[in-house]
């Protein structure tokens, strides 16, 4: 094991990216040899990431499996990567839905299938990249790379009107991750005046961005915010999300919500906050005002999409606006929790788009009003679909609790917020994901079955079980023992609260 | 000791869920699956018991022991975990949950013959007990909110068990939506309150936080906010004043379904939290008297709505609502045993109640409007006599169970100084043994008003015999709680076995209790007159065949419709919450802000620059003339600007 360790992380970014290679010189006829192919290469690549979760000292500090040499020189930008726990945890959601979803495409996908396998490996490579950096412009290549396959899979494979839908998502982010770009220059260059030359090492610009001007910092982090909050969604920003589920396909609605998100909050908790958290303090209020309107407005949204999968769409601005609350509250409650409610969405939401895809494939409609009584001929997919809509909605029990919880009592003893409002308003966010999840469910499943359409459904089969049910075993598992989860980033999450409020009797003192 | 092994009676439930929702839909006989649910809820009971009877042998200060199981949410400070509180009062609780549970389970497996959904009931009822038992024995307050909910959860699955069926105009669906949303409204306080406590207890395990509070008074500003936001909570689960209106609904489930989870036990939750939080609550005075008036508003408002109402299960559902609005003006006065006995003995002959409305909805093929019952006495004699029982136990006629515990929260009222509340509690007692008299004489009374075709038989054994079993429970289980004017200090034995639980916050009551024994007794006729009058009119106007009943309801034509449209609250309800909120969110939020405003405004930004790439795209003409004409102009402007 100690041989391997140093290229563990290294071989688990790019196993991906090497099959998609692999990949490339089989027959693009040989559609089951595609399929089989890529498939095991993302289980491959989850047995690795086990190997790091395994390994991963919990009580050790800072970043572990470090690799570092040297890229382009004359910048000092390196090849440096490495993890804590939060990026841990994160690697690990996206190695396990990346088969998931492969898998779900087994029969949805029928034209130019070899392309799409290989955008979806591409993809995970990005992915799993972005979490591992430690060099922001290491970080910057890995997030655009992964915009490019999750345009072409929106944009060949979506449905009718999926080229808006793939630009639309593409600008917006775009747009972000230019603001990104300048303030990672700007950070470089200002590491020139600060120790005479170019860097973009992340753990060297931490303390570049500490010792800048107060508006500098102020202005840095906004570039990095707005283009993490596009991602996340945070409301305002959040109008490309609806258009991209509907038109995605399946698997890439669950990737979308999966792991793209999260994309987003981890920005948030990795950069914005241990690069300028002085001002992440000062702006913890207005970041935090901002999540609790998309808690409730994605709800209240939600809840009038005649659209099941605008509604998840919507819902998933709710749940990430619960993750932000956390981050901004400043505390080890509501960060663990947020952390763990990242992980918790990306499962049910997953889940829930899983379940969306299965009834469309079969009926090739997802409006609401066309279901109704479903329970009758297809109960298996009714009962799944309410055990992942219960996680959700967050019932004690399952993942869902745990992490609004949280986050929730976490921001109620926040000191940086130090108001009960925050709380009370998110809280209300608990009672409509229940108004929204259940009065779907009810006119989807209760009900008499009218529509002759749905008479002949066919219940869910064993491919479809089978890729669900790690889903719901991680839900049950994650409501009921999370420590297994909470206590690898425990000290992850402290050392960055650390960080901050260092900062804070900085500025204090001075 | 068995006390230390009490997770078996929360996981034996769970065993009978697992094996009947897993594999109950291979299983071809009926029997097998209920008496497997039924089977591991009588197990379960069996602990219970065991438990008990092992907790009485302790000394009184040992009575609480608790049982870990392992650490549920670690994270630093904040830890919470499976475990679970023996004592006294969970005991109690522990005991009616599995003891009528298992009656009714057994009850149900005639009851539910034939349903295809057979296996599925029984699944769900399994995971109830199971949740309930977690709330009932949980040892801290996160443990609790997970029975809360979960028991919230299995009464949403149980109301819509026959999803497709039409109820009340709207359907099951819509009945067990309302339930979950509106549970969920009083969770919302429950929440908050939690972290409240959090934040002044720094814990939310009850043995840390009650014996802080024990010692050490809280602020009275944080006491109220606390126990007020719990309270909230307490309002929802326990269908009171404003958020009763999901229960009557809640009747659209199958009827053991009502008695089980809407009477006897789940909707107990809220005066339960109460009684265990109670050095909590007894540290406010503005939170004792909110509930206390709460309780006894509700108790009349409730029983007002029931005297008119037609279907025998809403009368009981609105029954149910003014019962436990007793249960809250005994807790809201300090009189916490009263509280929970009552709850013990309404357990009993509200099950009793319900069970045998489901034996004549039964015989009388799923009808349920009084109007269309009658005679019923002779085709169903034992669910006419155990009705009987259970209608003069709630009416409280001495010496059924009903009578000690309602006069013992009605003679704590007055002797707490409410005799306003005392009064209101009189005028509930009133209308609760007209009510229910009104109900049993047009059921079982005179002549048949169905159809003849229809030919009522008695229940199966199998549904009987439960019967029987609680019309024994009601006559007897006020037995435990003779009042001290007869039996002494110390013949009070549910008084005497509950005192320790209760005994802390003795010491903060505000007022303290006026009690002589003249006073009790002349109060205790009183009730009893009360009761009788109540009764006798009932006879008077549904048996006598003289009519005022429909004098009176021409004559008092508004108020009459006004009761029966049960005060226009729902309507009301609808009218101001949830029509603007989803209005709102579908006109102003979706499709103005979301659409027009912020999608509008991307949209016309992309829209802007493919303009201005089309006026430029203009330049770009192909005629070469056109370029060598434009770049003259510009060597010509450059060599004018060279020169100056």
């Amino acid at each position: 094991m100690m041989t391997i360790k140093p290229y563990l992380l290294s071989t688990v970014i790019f196993f991906p990216l090497f099959g998609s290679l692999i990949l490339l010189f089989i027959n693009k006829e040989k559609k089951n040899l595609l399929k089989y192919s890529a498939i095991i290469i993302s289980l491959i690549t989850f047995l690795l990431s086990l190997f790091l979760f395994f390994e991963y000292r919990e009580n050790q500090l800072g970043f572990q499996f470090i690799t570092k040499f040297d890229w382009i020189k004359g910048l000092n930008i390196s090849y440096h990567i490495g993890i804590d726990g939060i990026s841990l945890l994160l690697i690990l959601l996206t190695t396990f839905i990346t088969p998931i979803a492969l898998l779900s495409s087994w029969e949805n996908i029928t034209h130019n299938l070899k392309e799409y396998l290989f955008f979806f490996l591409v993809l995970e490579t990005g992915m799993i990249g972005v979490f591992a950096s430690l060099d922001l412009f290491l970080f910057y290549i890995f997030w655009e790379a992964m915009l490019i396959p999750m345009y072409f899979i929106i944009g060949i494979w979506g449905g009718e009107n999926r080229i808006y839908a793939a630009v639309k998502f593409f600008l917006y982010t775009m747009f972000g991750s230019l603001l990104m770009l300048v303030a990672i220059i700007a950070l470089g260059v200002s590491a020139m005046d600060q120790l005479g030359y170019f860097t973009t090492d992340y753990l060297l610009l931490k303390k570049v961005a500490l010792n800048l001007p107060h508006s500098t910092q102020l202005i840095m982090f906004i570039a990095f915010t707005v283009s993490f909050a596009i991602k996340v969604p945070l409301f305002p920003f959040h109008t490309w999300l609806p258009d991209a589920h509907v038109e995605a396909p399946t698997a890439g609605s669950v990737i979308l919500a999966g792991v793209l998100l999260k994309m987003g909050t981890y920005g948030l908790l990795r950069f914005s906050l241990t690069l300028f958290p002085q001002i992440s303090i000062e702006l913890a209020p207005t970041m935090s005002i901002i999540a609790i309107i998309g808690i409730i407005y994605g709800a209240l949204v939600a809840m009038v999409q005649p659209d099941m999968k605008k509604l998840i769409a919507y819902s998933s601005v709710s749940h990430l606006g619960f993750v932000v609350l956390g981050i901004f509250a400043f505390t080890l409650e509501s960060q663990q929790g947020a952390l763990i409610q990242m992980i918790n969405h990306g499962l049910s939401t997953g889940a829930l788009f899983l379940l969306v895809g299965m009834i469309y494939d079969k009926r090739h409609t997802r409006m609401i009003s066309e279901f109704g009584g479903l329970a009758r001929v297809v109960p298996i997919y009714a009962t799944i679909l309410l055990i992942v809509s219960l996680s959700s909605i967050g019932l004690p029990g399952l993942n869902g609790f745990i992490g609004e919880f949280l986050i929730l009592l976490g921001t109620f003893k926040s000191s940086v917020l130090n108001s009960y409002w925050y709380t009370v308003f998110a809280a209300t966010g608990v009672i409509f994901a229940a108004v929204y999840l259940l009065w779907m469910y009810q006119r989807v499943i209760f009900g008499k079955l009218e529509n002759p359409h749905n008479k002949d459904l066919k219940d869910l089969n064993k491919r479809e079980i089978g890729l669900l049910v790690p889903i719901i075993v991680l839900i049950v598992w994650i409501g009921i023992y999370p420590s297994t989860f909470l206590s690898k980033s425990e000290l992850s999450i402290k050392e960055i609260l650390k960080e901050v409020v260092s900062s804070k009797i900085e500025l204090i003192s001075k | 000791m068995i006390t230390q092994h009490i997770y078996f009676a929360v996981l034996f439930p769970l065993i009978g869920f697992l094996i009947n929702g897993l594999i109950g839909y291979k299983i071809k006989n009926e029997k097998v699956i209920g008496w497997i649910g039924s089977g591991f809820v009588g197990l379960s009971f069996l602990v219970s018991l065991l438990s008990f009877f092992e907790v009485t042998g302790l000394n009184v200060a040992e009575r609480k022991i608790i049982v870990p199981i392992f650490q549920w949410i670690s994270i630093e400070s904040f830890n919470v975990s499976f475990a679970y509180l023996v004592d006294p009062l969970s005991l109690v609780l522990a005991l009616v949950v599995t003891g009528v549970g298992f009656l009714i389970h057994v009850y149900s497996i005639g009851y539910m013959q034939g349903d295809k959904g057979f296996w599925r009931f029984f699944a769900y009822l399994n995971l109830f007990i199971f949740m309930m038992m977690n709330l009932v024995l949980a040892d801290n307050f996160v443990l609790m909110f997970l029975g809360w909910e979960g028991v919230g959860l299995c009464s949403y699955l149980l109301i819509g068990f026959w999803y497709d069926r039409k109820f009340n105009g709207s359907t099951t669906a819509d009945a067990a939506k309302k339930a979950f949303i509106v549970n969920r409204i009083g969770d919302f306080g429950f929440l908050l309150g939690m972290f409240l406590i959090y934040k002044t207890f720094g814990s939310l395990n009850f043995n840390e936080v009650f014996t802080i509070a024990e010692k050490v008074p809280l602020p009275e500003a944080t006491a109220t906010l606390i126990t007020l936001l719990l309270f909230l909570g307490a309002t929802g689960k326990s269908a009171q004043i404003p958020l009763y209106v999901w229960l009557p609904d809640a009747m659209a489930g199958p009827t053991p379904v009502s008695a089980l989870i809407h009477a006897a036990t789940m909707v107990t939750a809220g005066v339960y939290m109460v009684s265990r939080a109670s050095v909590l609550f007894v540290q406010s005075e503005i939170t004792m008297m909110v509930i206390a008036a709460i309780g006894a508003a509700t108790a009349i408002f409730a029983a007002s709505m029931g005297l008119v109402q037609n279907d025998i299960k809403k009368i009981l559902a609105y029954s149910t609502i003014s019962q436990l609005g007793y249960m809250f003006l005994a807790a809201g006065v300090g009189a916490f045993t009263a509280s929970i006995f009552h709850l013990m003995t309404h357990a009993f002959f509200k099950a009793l109640l319900f069970l045998g409305a489901g034996s004549v909805i039964h015989a009388l093929h799923e009808e349920q409007n009084i109007k269309n019952m009658g005679g019923l006495k002779n085709h169903l004699p034992v669910t006419y006599k155990t009705f009987l029982i259970a209608s003069l136990a709630i009416a409280g006629i001495p010496p059924l169970s009903g009578f000690f515990s309602k006069d013992e929260i009605l003679w704590e009222t007055f002797a707490h100084g409410h005799s306003f509340l005392f009064v209101i509690g009189l005028i509930t007692a009133f209308m609760t043994a007209f009510y229910v008299f009104r109900l049993f004489n047009l059921t079982f009374e005179n002549k048949s008003r169905y159809p003849s075709h229809i030919h009522p038989h008695e229940s199966p054994k199998i549904m009987t015999i439960p019967l029987i079993i609680l019309a024994i429970l009601s006559i007897i289980g006020g037995f435990v709680g003779m009042p001290k004017v007869f039996v002494g200090e110390s013949g009070n034995f549910f008084y005497n076995w509950l005192k320790p639980v209760y005994e802390p916050s003795e010491t903060y009551l505000f007022n303290v209790p006026l009690y002589t024994h003249s006073t009790e007794i002349v109060l205790m006729i009183i009730s009893v007159i009360v009761a009788l009058s109540g009764i006798f009119l009932a006879r008077y106007v549904y048996l006598e065949n003289i009519k005022p009943i429909d004098w009176l309801v021409t004559k008092f034509g508004k108020l009459y419709n006004l009761l029966f449209n049960k005060y226009y609250v729902d309507k009301v309800y609808d009218l101001l919450f949830v029509e603007p909120i989803v209005k709102g969110s579908e006109r102003i939020l979706w499709k103005f802000s979301d659409v027009k405003l912020v999608d509008g405004f991307i949209n016309s930004v992309g829209e802007f620059f493919i303009e201005i790439g089309g006026l430029i795209r203009k330049i770009q003409t192909g005629v070469t003339q056109f370029y060598a004409l434009i770049m003259i102009f510009g060597i010509i402007l450059i060599i004018f600007m060279l020169l100056i």
